[in-house]
C-alpha cells in the first residue's frame, strides 16, 4: 500500500468551495437532501431508457407506445428477478477482489437437480403432490448451491488459485454435469407449488396483498427517516433540514404506492378471471419480485450490518490490512462463495419454476448478465465498493434494455451489440465520475 | 551492552530469531527485549530486518526459529490475533487501513463491538473514536468518510488510535511519523511520552537518528539482519549510533578518525 500524498487542508477546503460554485444551486439541494448523485444518475438513465423504449414501441406516439404499459413492466418486474438476486450476491464477491464466473453454469446443475428431485425422484418415495416434494427439492438446491460455492470458495482461498481460473473452471465443470445428469434430457414438469416460485398468473399475490406489501414498505421508509433523523441529532451529527426529510419520504413513498397501484392495473385475461369467479381481478405483485426484495433486504443487512458483511468490504479494501487487523480472511471468502451459491439455488428455483422445465443450457450467459448488473450498479472491479440496491438496479437496467430492444423487434445479434456498448459506457461514465470525485 | 538483567524480568523479549526468505537471511539470530515503560528503538539502514524482526511479534510473519517470551513466559505467535491476545499493537509503516471504511470501522476492524442481536454496534464504536481521538487529534472530525479521502496526518491518527485505544501493554510503532508534517510529529512524540508514563513499553522503529535519541531509553542497532549491539541512550554519541548503523561497529570498536569520516 501506498501512502497517498498528504494534502494540506487548506487545500481541500479551498477545491471543495470552488466545486460548490460551480455546480450551484442545484448541486446544494441535492448535497442538502444527502442523494447519492451515482444512484440519482442510474435512475435518470433508467426512466430514459424506459421513455425511449415507449416512444420507440409506439412508432413515435405516446399512447401507442407499449413498453411503459402495466403488462410490459409487469413481465420486466419478472424477468429482473432472477439476475438481480444473483446480483446481490455478485456484488459481495466482487467487493472481496473476486469474480464468480460458474453462476450460469452453476444455475444449470441446480436448478437440474431440483426438476429431477421433483419431477423423477422423490415421486417414488412421496405422495402425489405431498408439499413436501417442493420443499425438500427447493432446499436440497439451496443447500448444494452452498456447498458447491464454499468447495469453489475453500480452493480460491485456502489453496490460493485466483477466483477467475477457479469459475472459470467451475463454468466448464458444471456446465458439463448438468448435461450429464439427464443425459441432455429436458426435465418437466415442475411440481404445481414449485411452479409459484416462478411467478405466472398463479404466482402473483393479488391487489389486496400487493397493496399490503407497498403500505408496509411506506411505514419502512418513514421509521427508516425518523430513526436516521433521531440519531443524527443524538449524536450531533449533521441533521437533514426538514424539507429534505420530507420530500424523500413522500417522493418514495409516492413511487413505491404508484408503482403497485399501477402493477395492479395490470388485470388476468378474462378468461382466467372467470375460473376464479370473475370480475376484474389483478395479477398483483409476482412471488419472484417478492424473493428477490426480500433478498435485497436480507443482503443489504448482511453486507452493512453484521461484521461479515464489513470483513468482506475490508478485505476488498485493503487484503493486507484485514489480515493484519485479524480478520480471517480465508474463512470469509468461503463464506462469501458460499452465499453467492445460495444465492444462485433461488435464482435456479425462480428459473426453473418459470420455465417449468429444467434443460441443460439453463442459465447460458447468465454469469455475464450478473456481473454486468453488479458492475452497471456501481461495483468497481478492484473491489472494495459496491452497493446491494444498485445491483438491483442494475439488473433493472440491463433487462430493461434488453426486453426493450425485443419490444420493438431488434434482432437478437444487434441485441447483445448494444448490451455490450452499454456496459462499457456505464463503467467508462463510472471510472471518470469516480476519478473526478476522488481528484 | 546486552541485556541488563538487574531490572527484573522484561515484558518481552525476542530471543535469537530467525527469518529467511529464500536463501537470505532478513533477520539472523536477534535478540532483543523490552521493559514496561521502556522506549527501544530499533534502527539501521534499510533492509536491516527491522520491519521483519518486528512483524514476528505482531504476528505478521512467523519467525522460522526462536522464541518470544512474555513477562518470562514463552509464547507462541502465529497470526496478529495471537499477538493480540498478548496485549501487543502494531502500528505498521503502512499504516494497515482498508481505505475504503470510515475512521471507526478501521479502529475496530476485527474487534467490532456488537449489539445483543448481534449486529454492528456502529454508534458504539462511532461514540468511542470520538473519545479517543479526543485525546489523540482533538481537531479529527471526519468520522464518517472512507479514510482514504483523510489526509496523511489524519490516516496516521486512525492507525496509531487502534493501536491505543485496546489497552495495549506492548506497543509496536513502524515509522509512526513518516507521513506527520513537524507539528503533528510532535504529537506523536508527546503521545510517545504519555504512554510510557502509563507503563506501556514500546518497540520504536525510525530511521530518524534524531527522534530516536529525543525519544527512546535503549537503542538497538540492526545491520544485514544481525543485531550490532544494544546501548543505552545516556551512554552514547549521535555519532557512535551512526558508526553502529553504518559500519557495525559497537563505540567501543570505533576510531575516532572513522567518526569522523563519517561526516565526509
Amino acid at each position: 500500500m501506498t501512502n497517498a500524498p498528504a494534502k494540506a487542508p487548506e487545500e481541500q477546503i479551498e477545491s471543495i468551495q470552488v466545486e460548490e460554485s460551480a455546480r450551484g444551486r442545484f448541486g446544494s439541494i441535492i448535497r442538502e437532501m444527502e442523494i447519492d448523485t451515482r444512484m440519482l444518475g442510474m435512475i435518470l438513465a433508467l426512466l430514459v431508457i424506459w421513455i425511449g423504449f415507449h416512444f420507440w414501441s409506439g412508432k413515435g406516439s405516446w399512447s401507442n407506445g407499449t413498453f411503459l404499459t402495466a403488462r410490459n413492466l409487469w413481465n420486466l418486474s419478472v424477468q429482473t428477478a432472477a439476475v438481480g438476486i444473483m446480483a446481490t450476491g455478485m456484488v459481495l464477491v466482487i467487493v472481496s477482489r473476486n469474480i464468480d464466473l460458474s453462476v450460469g453454469s452453476m444455475l444449470a446443475v441446480l436448478g437440474m437437480a431440483m426438476a429431477m428431485l421433483q419431477a423423477e425422484i422423490l415421486p417414488d418415495y412421496l405422495d402425489f403432490g405431498s408439499p413436501w416434494i417442493w420443499v425438500i427439492s427447493l432446499a436440497a438446491g439451496i443447500v448444494m448451491g452452498a456447498v458447491l460455492g464454499a468447495f469453489q470458495g475453500v480452493i480460491i482461498a485456502h489453496v490460493g488459485v485466483p477466483s477467475f481460473i477457479v469459475t472459470l473452471g467451475g463454468l466448464l465443470v458444471w456446465r458439463g454435469a448438468a448435461w450429464m445428469m439427464a443425459s441432455g434430457r429436458t426435465i418437466a414438469p415442475m411440481d404445481a407449488t414449485f411452479q409459484l416460485l416462478g411467478g405466472g398468473a398463479r404466482g402473483t399475490i393479488g391487489a389486496t396483498w400487493s397493496w399490503v406489501v407497498g403500505v408496509l414498505a411506506a411505514v419502512g421508509i418513514v421509521v427508516l427517516l425518523i430513526n436516521n433523523r433521531r440519531q443524527r441529532i443524538r449524536y450531533g451529527f449533521h441533521v437533514r433540514p426538514r424539507w429534505a426529510d420530507y420530500s424523500i419520504g413522500v417522493f418514495s413513498i409516492a413511487v413505491v404506492l404508484g408503482a403497485v397501484g399501477y402493477l395492479n392495473s395490470y388485470l388476468l385475461p378474462p378468461r382466467l378471471a372467470e375460473q376464479r369467479g370473475g370480475g376484474d381481478i389483478a395479477f398483483g405483485l409476482a412471488n419472484p419480485v417478492l424473493i428477490a426484495i426480500a433478498v435485497v433486504l436480507a443482503i443489504t443487512f448482511i453486507a452493512t450490518r453484521l461484521r461479515f458483511g464489513r470483513y468482506v468490504y475490508a478485505i476488498g479494501g485493503n487484503p493486507e490490512a484485514a489480515e493484519l487487523a485479524g480478520i480471517k480472511t480465508k474463512a470469509t471468502i468461503v463464506k462469501t462463495f458460499a452465499l453467492m451459491g445460495i444465492l444462485v439455488g433461488i435464482g435456479a428455483a425462480v428459473q426453473v419454476a418459470r420455465l417449468n422445465a429444467a434443460v441443460s443450457g439453463l442459465g447460458q450467459l447468465t454469469e455475464l448478465y450478473v456481473i454486468a448488473a453488479a458492475v452497471i450498479g456501481g461495483t468497481s472491479l478492484s473491489g472494495g465498493i459496491g452497493t446491494i440496491p444498485g445491483a438491483m438496479l442494475g439488473a433493472l437496467v440491463m433487462q430493461s434494455l434488453q426486453s426493450g430492444m425485443a419490444l420493438v423487434g431488434v434482432e437478437t445479434a444487434a441485441q447483445d451489440i448494444a448490451v455490450g456498448v452499454v456496459l462499457v459506457v456505464a463503467v467508462a461514465f463510472d471510472t471518470v465520475y469516480r476519478r473526478r470525485s476522488a481528484a | 551492552m546486552t541485556t541488563t538483567t538487574d531490572r527484573g524480568t522484561p515484558l518481552v523479549e525476542l530471543r535469537d530469531i530467525r527469518v529467511a526468505f529464500g536463501g537470505v537471511h532478513a533477520v539472523d539470530g536477534v535478540t532483543v527485549d523490552l521493559y514496561p515503560g521502556e522506549v527501544v528503538a530499533l534502527v539501521g539502514g534499510n533492509g536491516a530486518g527491522k520491519t521483519t524482526l518486528i512483524r514476528t511479534l505482531s504476528g505478521a510473519h512467523k519467525a522460522d526459529s526462536g522464541q518470544i517470551f512474555i513477562n518470562g513466559e514463552r509464547v507462541v505467535i502465529e497470526s496478529p490475533r495471537d499477538a493480540k491476545t498478548h496485549a501487543i499493537e502494531t502500528i505498521y509503516q503502512t499504516l494497515a487501513l482498508a481505505e475504503n471504511i470510515d475512521a471507526p470501522s478501521n479502529m475496530f476492524l476485527g474487534r467490532e463491538l456488537a449489539t445483543r442481536w448481534g449486529t454492528l454496534n456502529d454508534r458504539a464504536m462511532e461514540n468511542a473514536a470520538v473519545q479517543v481521538m479526543g485525546r489523540l487529534n482533538p481537531k479529527f472530525q471526519n468520522f464518517k468518510v472512507p479514510v482514504q479521502s483523510l489526509s496523511g496526518g489524519q490516516r496516521q491518527s486512525v492507525a496509531i488510535a487502534r493501536a491505543v485505544h485496546f489497552n495495549a501493554k506492548i506497543l509496536i510503532m513502524d515509522e509512526p511519523t513518516a507521513a506527520l508534517g513537524p507539528a503533528e510529529t510532535e504529537q506523536v512524540n508527546d503521545l510517545i511520552q504519555q504512554l510510557k508514563a502509563e507503563g506501556i513499553g514500546i518497540f520504536l522503529i525510525s530511521h530518524d537518528i534524531h527522534d530516536v535519541f529525543d525519544l527512546a531509553d535503549r537503542i538497538s542497532v540492526m545491520l544485514q539482519g544481525k543485531l550490532v549491539g544494544t546501548v543505552n541512550k545516556t551512554d552514547v554519541t549521535k555519532d557512535e549510533v551512526l558508526g553502529m548503523i553504518i559500519m557495525g561497529k559497537l563505540p567501543s570498536e570505533v576510531s575516532a578518525t572513522e567518526l569522523e569520516q563519517l561526516h565526509d
